[in-house]
């Protein structure tokens, strides 16, 4: 089972969309995947029209009185499951802090789930807590969706610095540009020349299009309701990417244990 | 919660397919339910699996390989339908039968292990399918549940067609959702619950049924008043309708336990015989005895290799002082031996004599006629039981655990013929005071089979050794490895021994002997 996680400490950024459509990518290639919406703006939920409820709270799951198994739910795609998000999820921080060993509680949850499924995505919140230090410890592999500016390249080093620094696991790192606008002669100048310099960068570029704000008048991933636009082809790149680049297999989608 | 689909018939009289569907999806509205298109009517062949004894069925668990565009995909579910466990294979990598063994590892494969053993799983029905579906929406417009319209064309065990089957299946977590849906549907004029998973549906379209067992000994149901010679003849050709049913999986060698039973089948024919045998007609016994044991020899070398290969491991396992490395020419040698046991063997279930012997045996006993003034069943299980009893405890009575092994192995036969001549008249007998009848004999019958076992093991380990050394097809260190074997064995024995007296003076002890004899009066109920 392999973990990635869409992080970014700025919310706006395109974390949400991303892991709703390279989630429902994965199944549709054959992998059993599950999306956890950690986020109690539940977006995710929102798309995939699942109320963003867990009986008993993050506080239930993070104690382990409820198993995750019994709140996950299954969306309209065969292969793709969620875990929903819940209001509550607003103080999985201070929920973490209670529990032993807070950084790894989040690894030390999902691991039952390791048989059930082959790939999991933690959708996080814009945030830097001990929620998010949870998630990259428990990733293995980081999507890290950046706006094409000077400073969110910073941002990002200062991501790798800090994951550099922990013992033992340390995830991978795959950042990609998101919302570029065309239009804008810095947005093209940077997403056509760092990831040619760079390796932690993906070559899949997600455009800022009003397609992608339609998944919320649809409720569907972008990839499924217009797979053939500029942008579904994007996202199509950004997962094979990401694949290739956590050693997964293209299109088997079996379980590995 | 465990995800379970409700399963509903189409009555006669509703139309089938597609529309047939919408038509009942739209009077089923209700419950807060809408309905959508599913998507393109899809077509699936769907293979049942399970082992010749049916462990899986027997075991409430149903396992089905179905075979569609995306590829092949092993389904396992309990009795109610619930899912337990799925398992995407690779390129249709399994060939069937196969043990669970060749399954990819995961928790398909951990779920079956454990009830199917070392059976090999066979396809017990297949059928086509041609599916449509339906989705059950929620106010959210979120799908909840999937209503399937499947009507099968079974193509094995025979051809049929199946009742059409409507089967809602809830997305994970809508397990609630989905009995309201279905309580809506179950009051649509046409549609009446289904009973029975899809495998039996396919069975029951072909005239079958799951469990069907080819017969084993004491499943006669016998009446105490029946001819001793009716009785024997209908019990002797159940034993017959076992051996014959077990000859094509030993033949293609689908897994060990097929020559197992084939060989039980034979041995108890062969005791039955022996004890019975003269309320035959003249010279029935005598004529086929010879070429039941004939069979039985047939079978041995085979069956001793499989029982040496099946506890392989743990013996390898259990080394000491020398490596698994080092002994892995051993198991090479073992699997070469099989071989040409097997070949040996294969020729004798497929020559002449065989089924000369399965063809006249069958004739004979098809002819048996009861003849006037002879004993009732009752009475023949009494005196048999009462003499294989007698047998049995005059074998033991002087043995002690540093008596020879040949006489240690004499008595295990006396047992067995015990054991057999009991099960043989089962049904005349209450089952509870049958198991407390027979508790003690089957102690002492574990005991000297541990002795026996080990005493043949080691044997033939040393042939094998000798064998190897003239081959020159091990190197020191294997024959010192399969010393080691031998040793384990040696011990394996002694610890039997250790137990013989004790077993014995059980056996023999007066409230074991009093219940013995108790059952040997009450076969006339």
């Amino acid at each position: 089972m392999k973990i990635f996680a869409t992080y970014n400490i700025k919310g706006g950024v395109g974390k949400t969309a991303t892991a709703v459509n390279l989630s429902y990518l994965a199944a549709m290639e054959g992998y059993r995947v599950l999306l956890w919406d950690l986020d109690p703006q539940a977006a995710a939920s929102y798309l995939f029209r699942i109320k963003p409820r867990v009986k008993g709270g993050g506080k239930a799951l993070i104690q382990g009185r409820r198993s995750i198994g019994d709140a996950i739910k299954g969306t309209d795609f065969d292969g793709l499951d969620l875990l929903p998000a819940d209001f509550t999820y607003r103080n999985l921080d201070l929920m973490l802090d209670a529990a032993k060993q807070p950084a790894r509680r989040l690894a030390g949850l999902l691991a039952p789930l390791k048989r059930e499924y082959d790939l999991i995505f933690l959708d996080c919140p814009p945030s830097i807590s001990l929620l998010s230090e949870s998630v990259l410890h428990a990733a293995d592999l980081l999507l890290v969706p950046l706006i094409p500016t000077t400073l969110s390249v910073r941002t990002l080093d200062q991501l790798t610095e800090f994951v550099g620094g922990f013992n033992g696991h340390q995830p991978d790192i795959l950042a990609f540009f998101s919302m570029i606008d065309r239009r804008k002669r810095l947005h093209t100048q940077i997403a056509a020349e760092l990831p040619a310099e760079r390796s932690d960068f993906a070559t899949a570029v997600i455009p800022a299009v009003s397609v992608i704000e339609q998944m919320s008048v649809h409720r569907a991933p972008l990839t499924a309701f217009a797979p053939r636009t500029q942008a579904a082809r994007q996202y199509r790149q950004l997962w094979h990417e990401a694949r290739d680049r956590a050693g997964l297999a293209p299109g088997s989608g079996l379980a590995t244990g | 919660m465990p995800v379970v689909s409700r399963e509903f018939l189409l009555q006669d009289g509703v139309r089938e397919g597609a529309a047939a569907l919408r038509a009942v999806a739209a009077a089923a509205v209700g419950a807060g339910v809408a309905w959508a298109n599913g998507g393109p009517v899809t077509s699936c062949r769907r293979t049942w699996l399970d082992t010749f004894d049916w462990r899986l069925y027997r075991a409430g668990l149903t396992l089905e390989q179905v075979t569609a565009r995306p590829g092949v995909e092993l389904i396992v579910t309990g009795r109610d339908g619930e899912l337990l466990a799925r398992e995407r294979l690779q390129n249709a990598a399994v060939t069937w039968p196969s043990l669970v063994t060749a399954l990819p590892p995961g928790p398909l494969r951990e779920l079956l292990e454990p009830v199917a053993g070392i059976r090999a799983l066979s396809p017990v029905a297949k059928a086509a399918s041609r599916v449509a579906e339906l989705r059950a929406l929620n106010p959210d417009a979120k799908t909840i549940a999937r209503l399937a319209v499947d009507r099968m064309s079974v193509t094995f065990p025979a051809r049929a067609l199946a009742p059409a089957r409507l089967s809602l299946s809830p997305v994970r977590g809508y397990q609630g959702q989905t009995e309201k849906a279905a309580r809506a549907l179950a009051a649509v004029p046409g549609i009446s619950a289904g009973r029975g998973s899809a495998l039996e549906a396919a069975l029951a379209a072909a005239g079958h049924r799951p469990g069907e067992l080819a017969g084993k000994a004491g499943a006669i149901a016998l009446s105490p008043a029946m001819p001793a010679r009716t009785a024997l003849a209908a019990i002797l050709t159940e034993l017959l309708d076992t051996l014959e049913a077990n000859v094509p999986g030993t033949v293609k060698d689908v897994d060990t336990e097929f020559l197992h039973d084939l060989r039980i089948a034979v041995r108890r024919t062969r005791s039955a015989l022996k004890l019975c045998g003269s309320e035959l007609p003249d010279g029935l016994a005598a004529r086929f005895a010879p070429e039941f044991r004939w069979l039985g020899d047939l079978t041995t070398p085979t069956r001793d290799l499989d029982v040496y290969l099946l506890g392989y491991e743990s013996m390898a396992a259990g080394l000491v002082g020398a490596t698994e490395i080092e002994l892995a020419p051993f198991r090479d040698y073992l699997v070469k031996s099989r071989a040409v046991a097997r070949r040996q063997l294969v020729r004798g279930l497929r020559s002449a004599r065989f089924l000369r012997l399965t063809a006249d045996w069958r004739v004979a006993l098809e002819s048996v006629r009861p003849a006037r003034g002879r004993a009732t069943v009752a009475q023949l299980a009494d005196t048999r039981i009462a003499t294989a009893h007698r047998r049995a405890l005059r074998a033991g009575q002087h043995l002690t655990a540093s008596s020879p092994p040949v006489s240690l192995h004499d008595l295990r036969k006396r047992c067995k013929e015990l054991r057999y001549v009991v099960e043989m008249f089962g049904s005349l007998h209450d089952p509870a005071q049958r198991w407390q009848a027979v508790r003690e004999l089957k102690a002492l019958q574990d005991c000297l089979g541990e002795f026996q076992d080990a005493e043949v093991q080691r044997d033939e380990i040393r042939a094998f050794a000798a064998q190897m050394l003239s081959d020159r097809s091990a190197p020191a260190e294997t024959l010192l490895a399969m010393g080691e074997i031998a040793a384990g064995l040696a011990i394996r024995q002694q610890a039997a021994l250790a137990k013989f007296d004790g077993a014995f003076a059980s056996f023999a002890s007066p409230a074991s002997k009093a219940r013995l004899a108790a059952l040997a009066r009450t076969s006339a109920g």
